[in-house]
């Protein structure tokens, strides 16, 4: 998918390199199509290169290589200023000498829009995020999750088609996070922009976006809506790096159609789903999501091969129990389940048989 | 005054009081010449010393005669209109290229910023008379010594040294991120300039203006070099003065210009706060 850059998105990235010293690639070969209207996330560890493509998209760095358009056109040489994109700054990045009404005036005087127009969009801007009564504020007089709505509606005000957001949230405490992740995908859908989202947390990714480009190393790993890249991650990045995964390392030793048999290096045989091995004899790590490991056998599917598990350790979190298991000598092996009448709590020491449908494990690179 | 703590041994309690007199001491070190300067301008004789009226506190032995010298004699007017001439548009010159210079040196990108920066400074550090000679030297060339311009020129050169540093000084707070907002909001870098950049690195402006100012209002060296007769400043006046005729107008003078000088610094100080209370910078 992440080389199937069409050219009608709104946004493009064709082929995009970047690089800071000359040598080493920061960017490599980036292709992505954003449609009009979407909220593509960009999620990936530091120095993975989404910010740097982020930056490039609106103009404070430019590309080595490459084309990106908007809306068709090349913006390779327009100047930042002439590119009319909405940004919402890590920091914020809020005027201090103006006040919260000045601060969102001032997109709309540098366009010439008059005094009367000027007000009209201000006092809509500031209600549409709750700071209507805060117009005369400085910035500094306001709250770290005021100041968060404040950068937001001064990057809509002028009503960009465009909005790049550079990890806006990383400053909130986790409560207001999650209501600010709520109110910004509910504005940018409400409002029909196309939202560029930068971020290293997968949550917000998971929650917020249309669709996620995982970066590392400058590459898009995979392309997806949030559950594909969830439940059918390409390879063993995204699977480590989405969510919370079990992995068990192996070979490959029999493919039939759409499932395969892999024997651990402890010599356990369990079933998979073949994803990017292609012959018998590769080595292969494989991934299951906690929540889809089952241990109840009346469950588990008939013919399946089932692991040895010992419990280690049943951590009880209210919603759901987190029980830590040693399986086929990985002492970290997770499982989740939710905290319904007929589940049984597991012990320390316990022992037990462990299975999974073969579509929820799935056979990754090495 | 601090207070001591209630554990204080009796050596700390002997370290903090002599503390307090050596400090007392440099301060009137520092102060002391300056201080003199004042009274004894007010002397009723033509003399630089106290006089037996004076220690008596005898109003007889006060006058402002000097004062009603230095406003009515032409000299000592010609100097002080040349100095308020040159003074001004020197700052001016001074604040706009130190200005532009500190921005240009303080992006990442500019190479071998570190040896223009001190190429740009170094009329601070080289020796004044060195400075004087060789602007003498290069002015008489290019047909600027003896000119109005060839001393604007020379002070503002002077002056640069002090905006860069002060106007670098608060660059060195200064969030980019907030000049990438104004441009992704639509501003081109001029506006960005005058309205975002500008009012945030005022006070380290103001205060680089204040020292121009001051370097090219209290100059001698450098405009007995490159200036004429018609470019006599002030201080050249009091020089000249001081070497020829010795009158106590020449006190009189020093005790206006460290008036100016306090009246200036408090000026500066509090248009310093006020921005600063305005960017947000300190509380009320």
């Amino acid at each position: 998918m992440a080389d199937a850059a069409s050219n009608d998105g709104f946004v493009v990235f064709d082929r995009v390199q970047k690089s800071y010293d000359g040598e080493t690639l920061v960017v490599k070969d980036l292709n992505l199509s954003v449609a009009k209207g979407e909220f593509l996330t960009m999620l990936g560890p530091s120095g993975s290169g989404k910010t740097t493509c982020l930056m490039m998209l609106a103009g404070f760095e430019t590309a080595t290589h490459g084309d990106i358009r908007l809306g068709g056109k090349p913006i390779n040489n327009i100047p930042p200023h002439k590119r009319g994109i909405g940004m919402v700054f890590q920091n914020y990045a809020l005027f201090p000498h103006m006040t919260i009404a000045e601060n969102l005036s001032f997109p709309l005087e540098v366009r010439k829009i008059g005094k009367s127009d000027r007000e009209a969009k201000v006092k809509r801007a500031l209600d549409m995020v709750e700071m209507g009564d805060f117009g005369g504020r400085r910035p500094a007089q306001l709250s770290g999750g005021q100041q968060q709505r404040v950068a937001l509606a001064r990057a809509l005000v002028f009503e960009p088609e465009l909005v790049l957001m550079d990890e806006p949230l990383g400053a909130l405490d986790k409560q207001l996070r999650e209501k600010m992740q709520f109110e910004i995908t509910h504005l940018a859908h409400q409002l029909g922009i196309t939202t560029v989202y930068v971020t290293h947390d997968q949550t917000e990714a998971l929650t917020m976006s249309d669709n996620v480009a995982v970066f590392d190393d400058g590459r898009i790993q995979q392309l997806a809506p949030p559950d594909q890249l969830y439940e059918r991650p390409e390879n063993s990045f995204v699977a480590q790096f989405i969510g919370e995964n079990n992995t068990l390392e192996g070979v490959v030793t029999e493919i039939t159609g759409d499932t395969c048999i892999v024997k651990l290096d402890d010599g356990e045989i369990i079933d998979a789903t073949p994803i990017n091995v292609s012959k018998v004899g590769d080595r292969t790590t494989v991934s299951i999501r906690p929540e889809r490991v089952e241990y109840n056998k009346e469950r588990l599917q008939e013919g399946v091969h089932t692991l040895k598990a010992e419990v280690l350790e049943f951590i009880y979190m209210g919603d759901i129990f987190r029980t830590r298991l040693r399986v086929a000598g990985n002492d970290d092996f997770i499982i989740k389940t939710r905290n319904a009448p007929d589940v049984e709590r597991l012990t320390p020491g316990q022992q037990i048989e462990i299975g999974w449908l073969p579509t929820d494990c799935r056979a990754l690179d090495a | 005054m601090a207070k001591l703590p209630p554990y204080a041994t009796t050596g700390q309690r002997i370290w903090h009081y002599t503390f307090l007199v050596i400090c007392g001491l440099i301060f009137f070190f520092l102060i002391a010449p300056i201080a003199v300067v004042i009274p004894l301008s007010f002397n009723a004789e033509n003399f630089f010393t106290f006089t037996p009226e004076m220690l008596r506190l005898d109003p007889e032995g006060y006058s402002l005669k000097h004062y009603r010298d230095f406003f009515s004699n032409p000299d000592w007017q010609n100097a002080l209109w040349n100095s308020i001439k040159i003074a001004p548009v020197a700052t001016i010159l001074s604040v706009s290229l130190g200005t532009l210079a500190a921005i240009g040196l303080s992006q990442p990108h500019v190479p071998a910023r570190r040896a223009i920066m001190a190429i740009l400074i170094s009329p601070m550090i080289v020796p004044l008379i060195i400075s004087a000679a060789g602007m003498y030297f290069f002015y008489s060339k290019i047909n600027l010594a003896g000119t109005y311009w060839g001393v604007v020129l020379a002070h503002a050169a002077l002056g640069i040294p002090f905006v860069i540093i002060t106007v670098t000084a608060t660059l060195v707070g200064f969030d980019r991120s907030l000049t990438r907002a104004a441009a992704n909001m639509g501003a081109d870098p001029v506006t960005t300039f005058f309205r975002v950049q500008m009012p945030l690195i005022l006070p380290g402006v103001i205060s680089g203006a204040l020292f121009a100012f001051i370097t090219s209002f209290d100059e001698v060296v450098v405009v007995i070099f490159v200036g004429s007769a018609k470019q006599q400043t002030l201080p050249w006046q009091m020089f000249t003065g001081l070497r020829e005729q010795i009158s106590p107008t020449i006190l009189a003078v020093a005790t206006i210009l460290v008036a100016v000088s306090i009246v200036l610094l408090t000026i500066v100080e509090l248009l310093r706060r006020r921005s600063e209370r305005l960017r947000g910078m300190s509380p009320g």
